[in-house]
């Protein structure tokens, strides 16, 4: 089969859904002159393999998502600590996610950026396997943390989520005190041998989360009876606890004031010394700030992935320039 | 005319007043240019004038019906002939029942008295100008209620705020209505009991050791003095009750923690009203299943262990009331269960909890307070039920603790001393009203502890 003949009928089907693409990105795509060029074959081969890099930069760009074939910019890391390749997920019969690979290097902060269901948080959720509590939802593709697949057979989801922590969107604080919300991971683990070993984890994740100075005096009052801000930091402390090797982040300062915000994104540069961070976030000031790398989701497809200094200042995908510029979302 | 009529009559007037009200609402409306002139849509005018038609006659129908048989019984034993007037209040009572039968002819005029059939057409003439008068009054108080409503229609008049204050109040007194009756049982209850106190002692009766209600009617019998010690009847209740806990509880509790976390959605849609079921099996029904089927395996099982056990055990009927009250556990359960929130799920489990650790651990803490609530309604339940014990657990007031024995409850003892025709002035009976009165008091005590309980260990989410 020629390109040429690849081509054809992936134009029509493009022509058949851009009638149900939203207005916005209509209108975009008849101001950008379309480069109309892919290569449908191109991107199985090139996610097979982790060092063929060699991602088409301005070739197979478009404004029509449903052109969209290839990840742009630098998915891969030499250092990778999780690999994704060809990642599909479905909620029953809808696909929520369309065939995304991306490295998430060691000790480094990845900040995932698109308009609202673009699939990001999905997408984070995979990644510690907290989808398999969703009835109905199907992962596919091959997701490694240091080179061990996470959906093999017999993996233990226990293990692995110990060692991929996760913070919510909303403070989800246990309604236990402090301590034992903190506690709470080291005990299920078994990593404590004695209440001073168990005390010392404690402060020592407090101190962590830099809540410790605030919560010293009360470590025995319940954990909700706390602000919205020192909560989330609760809930990094409680994480970070069993002492994971990532953590996820889904839009960990959605619910929280810009004070509050601040400290949290000081504690993320903080924590990226020891740990691989994955967050989600709607506030692209935000991934500025915290992240060492963004990517661009866009209605389930992995758009661009670069350092996160090029993608606010140079993006490479006009899908991500008109995100960044608030042409859209 | 019957209160039943004027009732009736009210209710049309009502309707009636409702079309007039909307009605000229309507008419003033027209020449303003549409009823979006009005401050109120056309119904709450009708409304208005309905209340306005209805609601003076019916609290005088009400108030009328209250004062009505005291007003015109006082008038006439007043009037009545100084022969047949009565010394003492039971005699007054017997007299003017007399009197009342002899009116309504429930009682033969022949061989009776002149001046007790002059009081008896003397009732029967005042309850025919009371009848006749209410009815006039009413129809007066309608009629002005009405004229009054139809005239304050007016574009500029804020007929809903009227309206939605009357049904505020209307609210209000459905509310009072229950918490009055409450009370009225609880001092009908208590005035009885402070009888019963009057011929037993109260530390007899609340110490006491002994239970045999039995007095004689002659003073000549024999056992003519019974003995009132309530604390065997409780000690049976609270066996009873313990066993029927101990069945209930797990089984309720487990049984949600299951529908709520485990169970497919397929499999809750058809185990839950499945197990609702059981709440809608007649506790009569329960009775004889426990009597008949589950007490005589009980001793033929216990027989073979080389155990007595009565025949009538509190162990059937405590189990058999066990499994009555699963559902009530259950469903609280499950409905506290359920609603935690599944943030709280995901939190645990993202720190890789496995599921029934998060179910002990983060889930059942967080909905404790409902579920020691569901647990307590289910206690009053126990202690209250009548039918089961009254079939399977027998009559025979033992001091015991062992459920292979046969026991007694309170709600069983009040059946027998209230069964049959029974004389209202013997502590016999008055000892039912004692006995209520203090299953009451336990009953609210536990659920005084059960909301400490639930106020103090309330782990609350949010």
């Amino acid at each position: 089969m020629s390109p040429a003949d690849t081509a054809k009928p992936a134009k029509a089907a493009s022509k058949a859904a851009s009638k149900s693409a939203p207005k916005k990105v209509a209108k975009a795509k008849s101001a950008v002159p379309k480069v109309k060029k892919t290569e449908p074959k191109a991107k199985k081969a090139v996610a097979k393999t982790r060092k063929a890099v060699a991602p088409q930069f301005k070739a197979g760009q478009s404004l029509d998502i449903d052109d969209h074939q290839i990840t742009v910019g630098k998915s891969f890391s030499d250092n990778a600590k999780m690999t994704m390749r060809n990642i599909d997920v479905y909620y029953g019969d809808k696909q929520a996610i369309h065939n995304v690979s991306i490295d998430i290097a060691k000790n480094e902060v990845m900040a995932m950026i698109g308009p609202s269901g673009c699939g990001k948080s999905t997408f984070l959720r995979t990644l510690n396997r907290m989808n398999d509590t969703v009835e109905g939802c199907r992962v596919e593709g091959d997701i490694c943390m240091d080179g061990e697949n996470l959906y093999a057979p017999k993996l233990d989801v226990v293990e692995l989520r110990a060692r991929v922590g996760m913070v919510f969107q909303k403070p989800n604080p246990f309604p236990k005190s402090i301590y034992e919300n903190v506690a709470y991971g080291p005990k299920i683990h078994g990593l404590a041998d004695s209440r001073v070993d168990l005390d010392e984890i404690v402060e020592n994740s407090l101190r962590k989360a830099s809540l410790w100075e605030e919560v010293k005096e009360r470590l025995h009052q319940p954990g909700t009876g706390l602000s919205g801000g020192q909560q989330q930091r609760l809930c990094i402390a409680r994480a970070i606890a069993v002492s994971p090797e990532v953590i996820l982040m889904d839009e960990p300062c959605s619910a929280l004031d810009p004070i509050a915000t601040a400290k949290i994104e000081e504690l993320i540069e903080e924590l990226s010394e020891n740990f691989t961070i994955a967050i989600v976030t709607h506030s692209m000031q935000q991934a500025a700030r915290v992240s060492h790398r963004t990517a661009y989701f866009h209605l389930g497809k992995l758009i661009e992935v670069n350092p996160t200094e090029q993608v606010f200042t140079m993006p490479e995908h006009q899908l991500t320039e008109a995100y960044i510029t608030g042409r859209f979302g | 005319m019957q209160a039943t009529n004027i009732l009736l009559l009210l209710f049309g007037l009502g309707v009636l007043a409702f079309y007039l009200g909307r009605g000229r609402s309507l008419a003033i409306a027209a020449p303003l240019g549409g009823i979006r002139k009005l401050h109120s849509l056309p119904s709450y005018y009708g409304m208005h004038t309905a209340f306005w038609c209805a609601l003076p006659s019916l609290i005088l129908l009400a108030l009328w019906m209250i004062f009505d048989d005291p007003v015109i019984n006082s008038m006439v034993i007043g009037a009545a002939a100084a022969e047949i007037a009565p010394s003492d209040t039971a005699s007054y009572n017997l007299l003017l029942n007399k009197i009342g039968n002899l009116a309504d002819g429930v009682l033969p005029r022949a061989g009776q008295t002149g001046p007790l059939l002059a009081a008896a057409d003397h009732m029967v003439s005042l309850r025919q100008i009371s009848r006749w008068s209410l009815t006039l009054l009413a129809l007066v108080f309608s009629a002005a209620g009405l004229v009054l409503g139809l005239s304050r229609v007016a574009s500029g008049f804020r007929a809903r705020p009227a309206v939605e204050k009357v049904m505020q109040n209307l609210l209000l007194a459905c509310a009072c209505l229950a918490i009055f009756t409450t009370l009225g049982i609880v001092l009908s209850v208590l005035f009885e009991s402070i009888q019963f106190f009057r011929s037993v002692p109260v530390t007899d009766f609340v110490f006491g050791l002994d239970w045999s209600p039995q007095t004689a009617i002659r003073e000549d019998q024999v056992g003519s003095s019974g003995s009132f010690g309530a604390v065997p009847l409780f000690v049976g209740t609270l066996l009873v009750s313990a066993v029927a806990m101990l069945v209930a509880v797990p089984v309720g509790l487990m049984s949600a923690i299951y529908l709520a976390e485990y169970a497919s959605k397929r499999i809750r849609t058809f185990a839950k009203p499945a197990l609702e079921v059981l709440a809608g099996i007649p506790t009569v029904v329960y009775g004889f299943f426990a009597a008949l089927t589950v007490a005589p395996y009980l001793r033929d099982l216990g027989s073979s262990f080389g155990l007595t056990v009565s025949s009538e055990s509190a162990l059937a009927a405590g189990g058999v009331m066990g499994i009555m009250i699963i559902p009530f556990i259950s469903s609280l359960a499950d409905d506290v269960i359920t609603a935690v929130p599944q943030s709280m799920r995901d939190g645990s489990l993202a720190m890789g909890a496995t599921h029934s650790e998060t179910v002990r651990r983060v889930v059942i803490p967080a909905a404790l307070p409902g579920i020691v609530g569901g647990i307590m309604l289910a206690v009053s339940r126990a202690i209250g039920e009548t039918m089961i014990v009254v079939m399977a657990a027998g009559l025979a007031a033992k001091l015991t603790a062992n459920p292979l024995d046969s026991v007694t409850t309170v709600t069983v003892q009040i059946v027998t001393l209230l069964t049959g025709d029974q004389e209202f002035d013997s502590p016999k009976t008055l000892a039912a009203f004692a006995l209520g009165l203090m299953l009451f008091v336990v009953t609210l005590l536990l659920n005084i502890f059960a909301l400490h309980i639930v106020k103090k260990y309330r782990e609350q989410y949010e």
